[in-house]
C-alpha cells in the first residue's frame, strides 16, 4: 500500500465516524418516523403497535379541511410566520449589515451586540420577552405609557400574538444573518465599486447592480435557512404562550408544537409522526423551489 | 453540472436540518419496543431494586423520601430508587420516552385523570387482587377512587387526595368593611363580595376581587361543581356521555364569565395569573386546591383563610383529584419484582402513610380512617378540605390536557372574540365528546 492510499484510507476512517453518527442519530430516526406514521403508535404501549396504514394521513386530511381545527391553525400560522418573518429578517439584517459595513470604528462591538441574542437560549429569550410584553407592568407598555400611547395586550391578544412572537424570533436570529451578510459584503472587491463610481453610477444603481447580485449566495443561504427555521418554530411558542398551548385560542400554535402535544401530551405518536412527515415534505419542496428560483448566475 | 452539484449539496444540508426537526419532535426508539428489561440477578439472597418515579414537587419528595426510608428499614431485601428529578411539564414526556426503551419506573405516581389512557396503552398492570381486594378499596378509601376503576379493575391506589376550596385575603376583607372571618357561603354572596373587594384606579384594576383562572382550577370548578350547582349532570354514570355543554351548564358558564366580562373584578391576564396575584396580595378571593397550602405557608405576610366552596340552593359539590400510584408493566414483569412493588405500594398507601403525608404536603389522607382523624377536621386549614371530601367528584378524563384546553378556548372565545357563551361552550363540549367517543370505541 502506497503512502497515498494509506493517507486516503485514514481520511475515510475519520469521515466514517461522523457519518455513522449521522446515520444512527439523524437518518435512522427520521426513517423510523415514516414507519411510526403508519401505526397507531402509543409510546406507553409495551406490546405491538397496531399497523393502520394511511389512517393517520386520512385523519390529517380531515383535520386540515376543518377551518377551526387546531391542526389547520398550526399549518396556517406556520405559513404566516414564514411569510412575515423571513422578509422582515432579511431586510433588517441586510440594512444593519450595510450600515455596519460603512462604519470604521466600533465594528466589533456592534457585531457582538447583534450576535449576543443568537447565542442565548431560546427559552431564556422567550421568558424575558414574555415579561417585556406583560400588559400591566411590562417594559414595553410602560414605555408606550410614557408617550401616552394606549397599552397593548401583545401576546394575550388574538391579533397581536402572532406578530409579537415573530418579532422575538426575528430579533433573536438577527445577529446571525448580519454576520453572514457582513462576510458577503466584505468579499465584494472594492474595485467594482470604484469602477461603478468612475462610470457615474448613483448609490441605488450600485446597490442594485453590484451589491445585491454579488450577495446572491448569502441571500439564498439565509432565505433557505430562515425559512426552515420558521417552519420548525417550537421553543419560542412553547415558552411565550401561557402553559405553552399556542394560545390565545391557537393563534400562535405551530406545526412542531402540534407534533409535541399530540405525541407526548396525547400519546398519539403515530399522528405526531404523520405531521412530521408532512412537514418534512413541505420543507423539502420549499427548499428545492427556493434553490431553483433564487439561485441565479451572474456574469461580469 | 456544477450547479446541480451545488444545489445537491445545499439540498443535503437542508435535509439534515429537517431531519433534526423530525428527530427532535418524535424521538424514535433506536431499538424496537422490546420486552421490559429483566433484572439481571434475582437469586434468592440478592436484594431487589425497584424504581419509583414521581414529578418534582418539593414537599412530596420529602414525604416520599421519609416513607422510603421506613420501608427499606422494614424490608431489608428491597431497595427503592426514588426518581423525582423530572419537572411536572416533562413528566409525561419522560415516562413516554422511557417506556419503549424498557426502562423507567416499576412504581409510578400519575394524575388520576391519566389512568384510563395509561391503562389503555397497556402501561400499567392491575393491582393484585389478593393484596388490594376491590371491596376493601371501596370500603376504606375516599369514594373518589371509584373514578379510576376502569375495565372493571383497579389499577392504582393513592396515598392522598385533594379538593378545591376558597382562599381569601383577610386584610382585603377588613379594608372593604367585610368580616374577615366570614367568607362568602353562596355563589350570590361570592359575586357580591368580589365586586366589593375590587379596587380600580381609573380603568386599571389594582386589586382584584376575584379572577377566573381557567388555566388553573377554574375549568375543574366549572365542570364538576358549578354545572352541578346549576342543575346539570356533567357525566353519565358510565362516563360515556357529557352533559356540561347543555343550557343549564351554560348558565353556570355565564356566571363564571361575568367576573371578567361584566363585573370586571379581575382577569387571569393580569399580575401574571390569578395564583401569583393572590400570593402577592393582588387578588382577594381565590379558588384553588389543597396543594396550594404549602406555597401559601411560605408567605408569612399574607393573612389568609380557607373555606369550603360556596354553595348554590344548598347544593354542595367539589372537584376531587389525586396523584395515584400504579405498578408498571416493567414492575409486573416477573413475580419477584411484582411482589416487591406490591409491598412498596401497600406501604405507601396505609392510613399512617396518609397522615404522615398530610403534614408535609397539605394533601388529605386517601384512607377514610385517616381522613376522619379528629385533629385533622379541627385544623383550620386542612379542615376546610376534609369536610368536602364526601361530596367531591373526581373527573373521568380521557385526555385531560385537551379537555382543559377546550374549556380555556371557549372562555377565551367569549372574552376575546365576543363569541356567544352557549355556542362556545357547546362547541368545546362537542370536541370533548368526540374524544370520549373515540376513547370508548377503542375500549368496548
Amino acid at each position: 500500500m502506497s503512502l497515498r492510499t494509506r493517507r486516503i484510507l485514514w481520511a475515510y476512517a475519520f469521515i466514517l465516524i461522523p457519518l455513522l453518527f449521522f446515520i444512527v442519530i439523524r437518518a435512522y430516526p427520521t426513517l423510523f418516523a415514516f414507519n411510526i406514521s403508519l401505526h397507531d403508535w402509543n409510546p406507553l404501549r409495551t406490546g405491538d403497535q397496531p399497523f393502520i396504514g394511511i389512517d393517520n394521513f386520512a385523519r390529517f386530511l380531515k383535520d386540515i379541511a376543518d377551518p377551526n381545527h387546531v391542526t389547520r391553525k398550526a399549518f396556517e400560522n406556520t405559513a404566516k410566520y414564514v411569510l412575515l418573518g423571513v422578509p422582515i429578517q432579511l431586510a433588517l439584517s441586510l440594512s444593519i449589515a450595510l450600515l455596519l459595513n460603512t462604519i470604521k470604528r466600533w465594528v466589533t462591538l456592534f457585531r457582538v451586540i447583534y450576535f449576543i441574542p443568537f447565542v442565548t437560549s431560546a427559552v431564556a429569550v422567550a421568558w424575558v420577552w414574555r415579561s417585556l410584553y406583560m400588559p400591566d407592568f411590562g417594559a414595553i407598555n410602560l414605555l408606550l405609557d410614557a408617550f401616552h400611547i394606549p397599552s397593548q395586550r401583545f401576546l394575550l391578544d388574538i391579533n397581536q400574538s402572532l406578530p409579537s412572537v415573530t418579532a422575538v424570533v426575528v430579533w433573536q436570529g438577527l445577529g446571525f444573518a448580519v454576520i453572514i451578510f457582513l462576510a458577503g459584503l466584505q468579499q465584494i472587491p472594492e474595485v467594482y465599486y470604484e469602477a461603478a463610481r468612475v462610470d457615474g453610477a448613483n448609490r441605488l444603481q450600485v446597490f442594485r447592480g453590484i451589491t445585491i447580485p454579488l450577495l446572491n449566495s448569502s441571500i439564498v443561504y439565509l432565505a433557505v435557512l430562515q425559512t426552515i427555521g420558521f417552519l420548525r418554530m417550537f421553543a419560542e411558542v412553547l415558552n411565550l404562550s401561557r402553559q405553552g398551548d399556542g394560545g390565545p385560542i391557537n393563534s400562535t400554535t405551530t406545526v412542531v408544537l402540534r407534533v409535541y402535544r399530540e405525541g407526548f401530551g396525547s400519546f398519539n405518536m403515530g399522528y405526531a409522526a404523520t405531521l412530521t412527515v408532512i412537514l418534512f415534505a413541505i420543507i423539502l419542496v420549499i427548499t428545492i423551489v427556493q434553490l431553483r428560483f433564487l439561485q441565479r448566475r451572474f456574469d461580469y | 453540472m456544477r450547479k446541480t452539484l451545488k444545489s445537491l449539496t445545499f439540498g443535503a444540508a437542508a435535509m439534515a436540518l429537517v431531519l433534526s426537526a423530525c428527530s427532535g419532535a418524535a424521538p424514535a426508539p433506536t431499538a424496537a419496543p422490546a420486552a421490559p428489561a429483566k433484572p439481571v440477578a434475582t437469586t434468592a439472597p440478592a436484594p431487589i431494586t425497584i424504581e419509583y418515579w414521581q414529578y418534582n414537587f418539593a414537599s412530596r419528595i420529602e414525604a416520599m423520601n421519609e416513607l422510603i426510608k421506613q420501608f427499606e428499614a422494614e424490608n431489608p431485601g428491597i431497595k427503592v430508587v426514588h426518581n423525582s428529578e423530572i419537572p411536572y411539564d416533562n413528566f409525561i414526556d419522560k415516562v413516554a420516552a422511557s417506556a419503549p426503551a424498557g426502562v423507567g419506573p416499576d412504581v409510578v405516581t400519575l394524575f388520576n385523570g391519566w389512568v384510563p389512557s395509561w391503562v389503555n396503552a397497556g402501561y400499567l398492570v392491575p393491582l393484585p387482587e389478593k393484596d388490594f381486594p376491590p371491596a376493601d378499596l371501596e370500603k376504606n378509601f375516599s369514594a373518589m377512587i371509584l373514578g379510576t376503576k376502569f375495565q372493571g379493575k383497579y389499577w392504582t391506589v393513592p396515598t392522598a387526595v385533594r379538593a378545591l376550596a376558597l382562599f381569601w385575603n383577610k386584610d382585603h376583607f377588613k379594608a372593604a368593611g367585610l368580616d374577615p372571618e366570614k367568607p362568602p357561603a353562596t355563589l350570590d354572596e361570592f359575586v357580591d363580595y368580589a365586586k366589593k373587594l375590587t379596587i380600580k384606579d381609573g380603568d386599571k384594576i389594582t386589586q382584584q376581587g376575584f379572577a377566573v383562572e381557567m388555566t388553573g382550577q377554574a375549568h375543574q370548578w366549572f365542570r364538576e361543581v358549578l354545572s352541578r350547582q346549576y342543575g346539570a349532570s356533567p357525566f353519565t354514570p358510565d362516563n360515556k356521555t357529557l352533559g356540561y355543554g347543555d343550557a343549564k351548564s351554560c348558565q353556570a358558564f355565564k356566571w363564571l364569565l361575568a367576573f371578567e366580562t361584566d363585573y370586571k373584578t379581575g382577569s387571569n391576564d393580569l399580575f401574571d395569573g390569578a395564583t401569583t396575584a393572590f400570593q402577592n396580595g393582588k387578588e382577594s378571593m381565590h379558588i384553588d386546591g389543597s396543594f396550594r397550602l404549602g406555597a401559601l405557608a411560605s408567605k408569612p405576610d399574607l393573612k389568609w383563610g380557607v373555606a369550603p366552596l360556596p354553595t348554590k340552593d344548598g347544593i354542595k359539590a367539589n372537584f376531587g383529584s389525586f396523584w395515584t400510584h400504579g405498578i408498571t408493566k416493567k414492575g409486573g414483569s416477573d413475580p419477584k419484582r411484582l411482589e416487591a412493588a406490591t409491598k412498596f405500594l401497600k406501604f405507601i398507601t396505609t392510613p399512617a402513610a396518609g397522615l404522615a403525608w398530610v403534614k408535609k404536603t397539605g394533601e388529605l389522607p386517601a384512607q377514610l380512617a385517616a381522613a376522619a382523624d379528629p385533629d385533622l377536621a379541627k385544623d383550620a386549614k386542612y379542615g376546610a378540605f376534609a369536610k368536602q371530601l364526601s361530596y367531591s367528584y373526581a373527573t373521568f378524563f380521557v385526555d385531560e390536557a385537551k379537555q382543559r384546553k377546550n374549556l380555556i378556548d371557549a372562555f377565551d372565545a367569549v372574552r376575546l372574540q365576543k363569541a356567544d357563551p352557549c355556542v362556545a361552550l357547546a362547541d368545546a363540549v362537542k370536541k370533548d365528546q368526540a374524544l370520549y367517543d373515540e376513547f370508548w370505541a377503542k375500549n368496548k
